[in-house]
């Protein structure tokens, strides 16, 4: 075999490698239509959600709790979807991760570019979908869950701004979250500030993902919601678990997936919050 | 964006999410599109219990859609011949239901109203606080200026 053929192969070896790494044999949605200079390239944490939600432990505790039984079609809602490569892998894979097909998928962003590109993910995850579809419905722009009627959401996945960096300022976003007029381009500065909102998480990384764990317990169906929120080792996930668990009788949070570790630290993490009221 | 969507969304002003007025919102000036899907029956049958039926009647209605039934369909109204099938099955015992159901014109009429209906352009207006958030290319906008977060 020639050097040059036998890396070709070698390459195609690898993607395969990593395509099945990256979903538990369940294949990564195509997001290759997203410009990633203005929505967040899926990345270590995205794959890990889709690990983590596709894992024997997981879809096994998502099955028990949504087996047909437990009632009507479950909705996921993803806040800060991005490219929505993890709301269009739930919603292509919803028989494996739930046992179920009738599920809804949901999603927002407050970035409107990955509003319309997630949208199109989902949608094309789902044309290529073998299996009987689940049923997308849209990607909402908006400030976290704030327009999303109380206690409707059966399944919750958060993949926030985590790094510790100062917040963006928010002063120009109307102007910054369309093209700019007469232009068929964003500019740098924009680029650079919707990227900004899509990591940026202020103190200890933990601003914006503590004012949505506030409307988590508002936001879940009372008696069947989970949420799934990654945090990394600088959000201090262990004091995050432990003020979860003081919400109320039931409350509980636990690292269900986790990746990157280093010296003992777990740098990337799944916790899933849900409310066990038996 | 389809009318099933409207069935989980509110007002995102924090003070409105108490009033049941916030609830559903309303679309005005809407210009609609037609987004052909395939019906999906056993989903339709399965999110009846969850669709807050007199909400979207009012929707449809305001949208200038046909009127809806002032009463949701049952299981049984989505399927074609539903109750001549139960009572082959129990004249002769057998499994009729390995037979392909074939969706009713409520099925399809359902289909169409929920998933294939969307608000292209227009806006939704909070029945409480009357604040209007925009549609623009079927996506809506909830993000608020800042004196009203």
């Amino acid at each position: 075999m020639s050097s040059i053929s036998y890396w070709i192969v070698s390459t195609a070896h690898f993607r395969i490698l990593c395509w099945l790494r990256h979903s538990n044999m369940l294949p990564t949605p195509s997001t290759s239509h997203v410009c990633f200079d203005r929505v967040y390239e899926p990345a270590e944490d995205s794959f890990l959600l889709l690990d983590t939600l596709s894992s024997a432990s997981e879809s096994g505790f998502l099955k028990d709790r949504f087996n047909a039984e437990s009632g009507a079609p479950p909705l996921v809602l993803e806040v800060g979807v991005g490219s929505g490569v993890v709301l269009a892998f739930t919603a292509a894979n919803a028989k494996s991760i739930f046992g179920r097909q009738d599920v809804l998928t949901l999603g927002t962003d407050i970035n409107s570019f990955a509003c319309k590109a997630a949208s199109q993910t989902v949608r094309t995850a789902l044309n290529d979908n073998v299996n009987p579809a689940s049923t997308f419905l849209d990607v909402v722009n908006g400030d976290l869950a704030s327009s999303i009627r109380p206690h409707s959401i059966d399944v919750f996945i958060f993949n926030p701004p985590y790094v510790p960096a100062e917040l963006p300022n928010f002063t120009h976003h109307d102007r910054y979250s369309v093209l700019p007029p007469g232009k068929d381009a964003t500019s740098f500065e924009q680029d650079s500030y919707l990227l900004e909102l899509s990591y940026a998480g202020g103190e200890d990384g933990m601003v914006v993902t503590n004012r949505m764990l506030n409307q988590i317990p508002e936001l879940l169906d009372v008696g069947r919601g989970v949420a799934y929120v990654l945090l990394c080792a600088q959000n201090k996930p262990e004091l995050v678990k432990e003020q979860i668990r003081e919400w109320g009788v039931g409350w509980e949070a636990e690292t269900v997936g986790s990746s990157g570790k280093q010296a003992g630290w777990e740098k990337l993490q799944i916790v899933r919050i849900w409310r066990n009221l038996k | 964006m389809k009318l099933l969507t409207l069935n989980f969304l509110t007002c995102a002003i924090k003070t409105c999410k108490t009033s049941p007025a916030s609830f559903p919102l309303h679309p005005r000036d809407a210009e609609l599109e037609i987004i052909e899907s395939e019906i999906n029956l056993p989903f339709l049958r399965n999110i009846l219990p969850r669709l807050m039926w007199e909400e979207i009647r009012v929707i449809a209605s305001e949208l200038g859609l046909p009127s809806l039934p002032t009463t949701p369909p049952t299981r049984e109204d989505l399927v074609e011949g539903a109750s001549q099938a139960q009572a082959t099955e129990q004249a002769e015992g057998e499994a009729v239901a390995e037979v392909e159901e074939v969706p009713s014109q409520t099925a399809k009429d359902l289909h169409r109203i929920l998933l294939e209906t969307g608000i292209k352009e227009g806006k939704l207006v909070c029945g409480n606080c009357a604040h209007e958030y925009k549609v623009m290319e079927g996506v809506a906008n909830f993000l608020l200026p800042g004196h009203l977060v």
